[in-house]
């Protein structure tokens, strides 16, 4: 096979199509996977994974590797070659101190990466926007389209401190540390954490995504084998993050409906907001929890800080200050805005130093603004037109 | 101010009994070190070496003497990094099966943040700014840098964050991010103690002198060089060191006022990087990248350099490809500024942006490439000597290809998906660092140090350092090229699947193994300082050499060059003995000269003692230090006597030496 037909059938085989696998991209995948088998005897998961967006992505691990190595092995072997043969004690080989330029040999030195890299380069455009992890699927394995009428699995995934909680809206149960997927559904995982950057990464289902607080990252993929694979956190995450990890269960349809009854008639409780906020503390190494209930807007209330009775949400915020915000009346939001600055906000609280009753502090924050009425600079208003307790302008988003 | 430590007093702001840690472990560290500095004091004053070093060292501008410090200084703090990777290596074998290994989570966090930190800014840094300092000048026929103060005080400056890294080994801790700290980790709610301060002030201090050590090494290679010489005909490590301190100063700003950023978010409760109040964590992520991938190229780009000397004058041939060279470090230096986002590909771009920074980094890899060849055909039909810098510079080609292939494979960013933050990762920029800068270092120690101090290192130790080094850094990563492949993370410290510890164990091996070519170059060091009369060179040309460098006397005189050599063409030593150009024997007239200066070893000190105290937040303490450091500056600025004339009578005399000596070889040779 020529140097560029090898290019161009490694190309086609990077277009993700669900379309007949060609003999090279049948020989690089397996080859390269059976070597590895066989020199270190271990599991390679990441080049072997049980879902099909990890597939793929193994897939083009393989084909950077081959592409790459089409450049690499000559340069090492001519190395070598050069280091042995122009060695000063070889007085045979020729010698030639001038000589320091070939135009031809520049052009191909320069030209054979470029062709290995626009190989490589449209093989990656094109990779990237079929695997991007916010693209719906439109296949649940190679030949295998989406049955008409599935609707993909929502899970809402929280990395919490040091452990993680999978919410299953359409089934109404939450777990810990433990994920279970139906098999040959897709999965729409909805990602966020609590406090600081985690990656959520389950090796075998597909590659990872980061779960920031205060945001949800979103990711799409299926499992199509059965079986019992590893997930865990990829980003360090603070002094638990070692043990962050959590069992991902493969199910058929029958057994992960049993594996939701089972949840669901666990005595495990809801998930309302009180035993969130019990949950949240960090802890290490948790065991596995079953909620048997959970509160339907606690991921939405997660994602926007506010769990907390009295806090206000980031959106709500967000939706004041699309609108003009609210002024130097603003600063009333500042107590039931703040979630973490001065602490974690499920161990510490809201003003250093004052442990007020966690509902009534923001009304507290305000009652001591209001005392304090040079803390708030506004221009004197006529006196008796105004209570001390209301905002100047009273109806801001109007 | 504000403080959130609940025992802040205004006399010692957050310092406290509290901060000496407990352990046994660090205890143990902490009086050995302590003896051991005692001992060192005590020496120095036995001997009455405290008068020389700072007269002829401490306070010296020269940048050659400034260079040496630079490697001492890398040298010193690699023991200190190789001693966390030891760490690393032996816990991650230990915490297997229930066991807890050695180190808890508060220490190993600690360690692997440190060996990071401290393995980038204050050993690849220091060698690499080094080597320019010490090589660039004499490669250009200068005969110091533009502003010698400066140099001392960026110099110093490196040292005071060295002083504060190690200073948090046993007052107070390092952090527990990870070498970036990215926040909401490294920010108050979830790191509130000194840790993370200690990172930000000793970047920031060590970070003043990086840049301004930038801003000066530009200007020497600029103004400095001598007529004849354009940019064209400029050696190549001239010219990659150039490059590297464009990106250095257009980069390290970035670094500065990030840090500033976190810092304020710390001390003062601003909300630029906290989850709180419209702070973006992602925003800390892009700008510290955006820093951290030209770093990348300061780093490798002078090794680039170095190797490109050290390929030519053993293969006894000129350097294939010149101008090639000069515009792939110029365009990787371009490039650098636009692949910063593949660190972070799964942190939630969308396809098109993430393909883009694909793609860039990809591109990078063909002037590499580029690199490479230019390096191959060089060894092509030439007469390659194998001494030791040509020994490292093959094992540098042979090593950093593969660093090169898996540095591609995680440019594409699905691929990367699965590989980021795994041990294979480790494994890639470890190859690419190790096999890449360090084995540069080596390369331009063996090379340069016959220059530096007139004799040659000895050749068994070396060998056997290299063997070591060679073998046991794929002993050591290979495993971790598999790991990543079985999807295991980074920063890991206690196991589940038992079935890797094997791995682990294989990957001590291999740090062992290096650590037995650590202690190898330093019985070469010691053996060659022990034998300098047997080994010493005094031809000033131990290697045939090519650039200017070499047509010096070893080590060079305190003026560099009698006479500032006119230029004719590109490897300007190699040719002026070929056209067999006379050295001058008279006609010497006085030469200006630097004054050394207490000035930068003391504003630098000021500058370590108000970063201490911003960490501590003893803010009198800060305060005071600012004033200071601003006083002494204006003081120092009323110091006119900053130069001195060496009287020609002195330089005719050393050069008639030399003369003398070198009629000596001559007729020994023809004899």
């Amino acid at each position: 096979m020529s140097y560029r037909a090898c290019c161009m059938c490694t190309l086609r085989a990077g277009v993700m199509q669900p379309s007949p696998i060609t003999p090279l991209r049948r020989v690089a995948r397996y080859g390269a996977i059976a070597s590895l088998f066989a020199l270190t005897a271990c599991n390679p998961v990441v080049l072997h994974p049980a879902g099909d967006i990890a597939q793929q992505q193994a897939h083009l691990v393989v084909v950077a590797t081959v592409l790459m190595l089409l450049i690499i092995v000559p340069v090492m072997a001519l190395t070598v070659l050069f280091a042995w043969r122009y060695r000063a004690g070889n007085q045979d080989a020729t010698y030639d101190p001038e000589w320091h330029h070939s135009t031809q040999l520049e052009l191909v030195i320069w030209s054979a990466p470029l062709l290995i890299i626009i190989a490589l380069g449209s093989v990656t455009w094109v990779g990237t926007h079929m695997l991007d992890p916010f693209r719906p699927l439109d296949r649940i394995a190679e030949g295998k389209p989406i049955p008409a009428g599935t609707k993909p699995l929502d899970i809402q995934v929280v990395a919490l401190d040091w452990k993680w909680l999978f919410i299953y809206p359409e089934q109404k149960i939450a777990t810990v540390n433990e994920l279970a997927l139906p098999v040959d559904r897709p999965v729409t995982f909805h990602i966020t954490s609590s406090t600081v950057m985690n990656s959520f990464y389950v090796p075998a289902l597909a590659g990872q995504i980061y779960a920031m607080p205060g945001m949800t990252s979103k990711l799409h993929a299926v499992l199509n084998k059965e079986g019992e694979y590893t997930g865990f956190s990829a980003n360090y995450s603070g002094s638990g993050f070692s043990q962050m990890r959590f069992k991902t269960l493969g199910l058929n349809a029958a057994d992960f409906d049993k594996w939701a009854d089972g949840v669901r008639s666990s005595k495990g409780g809801t998930l309302d907001t009180a035993n969130y906020m019990q949950l949240e503390q960090p802890t290490v190494a948790d065991p596995v929890r079953r909620y048997a209930a959970v509160s339907a807007d606690l991921f939405d209330k997660i994602v926007n800080l506010c769990v907390r009775p009295g806090k206000m949400c980031l959106s709500e915020m967000m939706a004041i200050d699309a609108k003009g915000g609210l002024g130097k009346e603003g600063a009333y939001n500042v107590a039931a805005l703040t979630y973490d600055k001065y602490g974690r906000e499920s161990v510490n609280p809201l003003i250093a130093g004052r442990d007020l009753p966690r509902d009534g502090r923001s009304r507290a924050y305000v009652r001591e603004l209001c005392a304090v009425p040079t803390l708030l600079q506004a221009p004197a208003p006529a006196k008796g037109k105004l209570t001390m307790a209301a905002p100047v302008r009273p109806t801001p988003l109007s | 101010m504000i403080s959130t430590h609940q025992n802040w007093t205004p006399l010692l702001g957050r310092l406290g009994l509290d901060a000496i840690p407990h352990e046994p472990i660090v205890i143990g560290t902490f009086v050995m070190v302590c003896l051991g500095g005692l001992a060192l004091v005590a020496a120095l004053t036995y001997f009455k070496l405290w008068g020389y070093l700072w007269k002829e060292w401490f306070t010296s501008v020269d940048h050659k003497k400034i260079g040496i410090m630079y490697m001492v200084l890398g040298l010193v703090m690699f023991l200190r990094g190789f001693a966390d990777a030891i760490m690393i290596r032996s816990q991650q074998v230990l915490g297997f099966n229930g066991s807890d290994g050695y180190l808890n989570s508060h220490h190993f966090d600690q360690v692997f943040t440190a060996h990071g930190v401290i393995m980038i800014f204050f050993v690849a840094m220091p060698f690499v700014t080094g080597l320019m300092n010490y090589i660039v000048p004499l490669q250009i026929g200068a005969r110091d840098v533009s502003f010698p103060f400066l140099n001392n005080f960026s110099f110093w400056m490196t040292v005071g964050g060295a002083v504060l890294v190690m200073a948090s080994l046993f007052i107070g801790e390092f952090a527990r991010t990870g070498w970036l700290a990215y926040p909401p980790l490294s920010g108050l709610a979830y790191s509130p103690d000194v840790g993370v301060d200690y990172y930000i002030w000793s970047l920031q201090v060590a970070g003043v002198g990086t840049t301004l050590s930038g801003v000066n090494l530009i200007a020497t290679i600029i103004k400095l060089r001598a007529p004849g010489m354009t940019l064209m005909r400029m050696p190549v490590f001239t010219w990659t060191a150039l490059i590297t301190n464009v990106l250095i100063v257009i980069s390290f700003p970035v670094l500065t006022v990030v840090l500033a950023l976190l810092g304020l978010d710390r001390t003062f409760h601003t909300n630029f990087f906290t989850n709180d109040f419209g702070g973006s964590a992602m925003l800390y992520v892009n700008l510290i990248w955006i820093w951290g991938h030209p770093e990348v190229y300061i780093l490798v780009l002078p090794i680039f350099g170095v190797f490109s000397e050290v390929v030519s004058t053993f293969c006894s041939k000129r350097l294939f490809g010149y101008s090639s060279m000069v515009y792939a470090t110029v365009v990787i230096g371009i490039l650098s500024y636009i692949v910063w986002l593949h660190h972070f590909f799964t942190m939630g771009s969308g396809a098109s942006v993430n393909s883009f920074f694909g793609i860039t980094t990809m591109v990078i890899s063909i002037p590499t490439g580029a690199k490479m060849f230019n390096w191959l055909f060089t060894m092509y039909r030439g007469r390659i000597r194998y001494e030791l810098p040509m020994m490292w510079t093959v094992a540098f080609m042979l090593t950093f290809v593969i660093g090169g292939m898996t540095g591609v494979m995680m440019a594409v960013p699905p691929a990367d998906f699965v590989l980021h933050n795994s041990v294979f990762l480790i494994a890639h920029f470890h190859n690419v660092i190790i096999g890449g800068v360090v084995f540069g270092v080596f390369a331009a120690i063996n090379y340069w140090w016959p220059k530096a101090f007139g004799y040659k290192l000895n050749e068994f130790w070396g060998k056997v350092s290299f063997w070591c080094w060679v073998v046991g850094f794929w002993v050591a990563f290979t495993p971790l090229y598999i790991l990543g492949l079985m999807g295991v993370t980074r920063r890991m410290r206690v196991f589940d699947d038992p079935s890797l510890q094997i791995w682990y164990g294989i990957a001590f091996l291999g740090a062992l193994l290096i650590a037995a070519g650590i202690g190898a170059m330093l019985v070469q060091f010691a053996v060659s300082i022990w034998k300098r009369e047997e080994y010493k060179d005094e031809s000033g040309d131990l290697w045939n050499g090519r650039t200017l460098e070499w047509a010096t006397s070893s080590p060079p005189p305190e003026y560099n060059f009698a006479f500032t050599p006119k230029i004719h063409d590109l490897d300007a030593w190699a040719d002026i003995k070929k056209k067999g150009v006379a050295r001058p024997v008279d006609g010497f007239r006085p030469i200006l000269m630097p004054r050394s200066t207490w000035a930068g070893i003391v504003l630098a000190g000021i500058a370590t003692v108000c970063g201490f105290a911003l960490i501590w937040q003893i803010w009198w303490l800060a305060v005071a230090a600012l004033v200071g450091l601003v006083l002494t500056a204006i003081v120092h600025t009323f110091n006119y006597d900053r130069t001195f004339h060496i009287p020609a009578e002195h330089i005719a005399e050393v050069e008639a030496a030399r003369t003398a000596q070198l009629a000596a070889l001559n007729k020994g040779a023809d004899a």
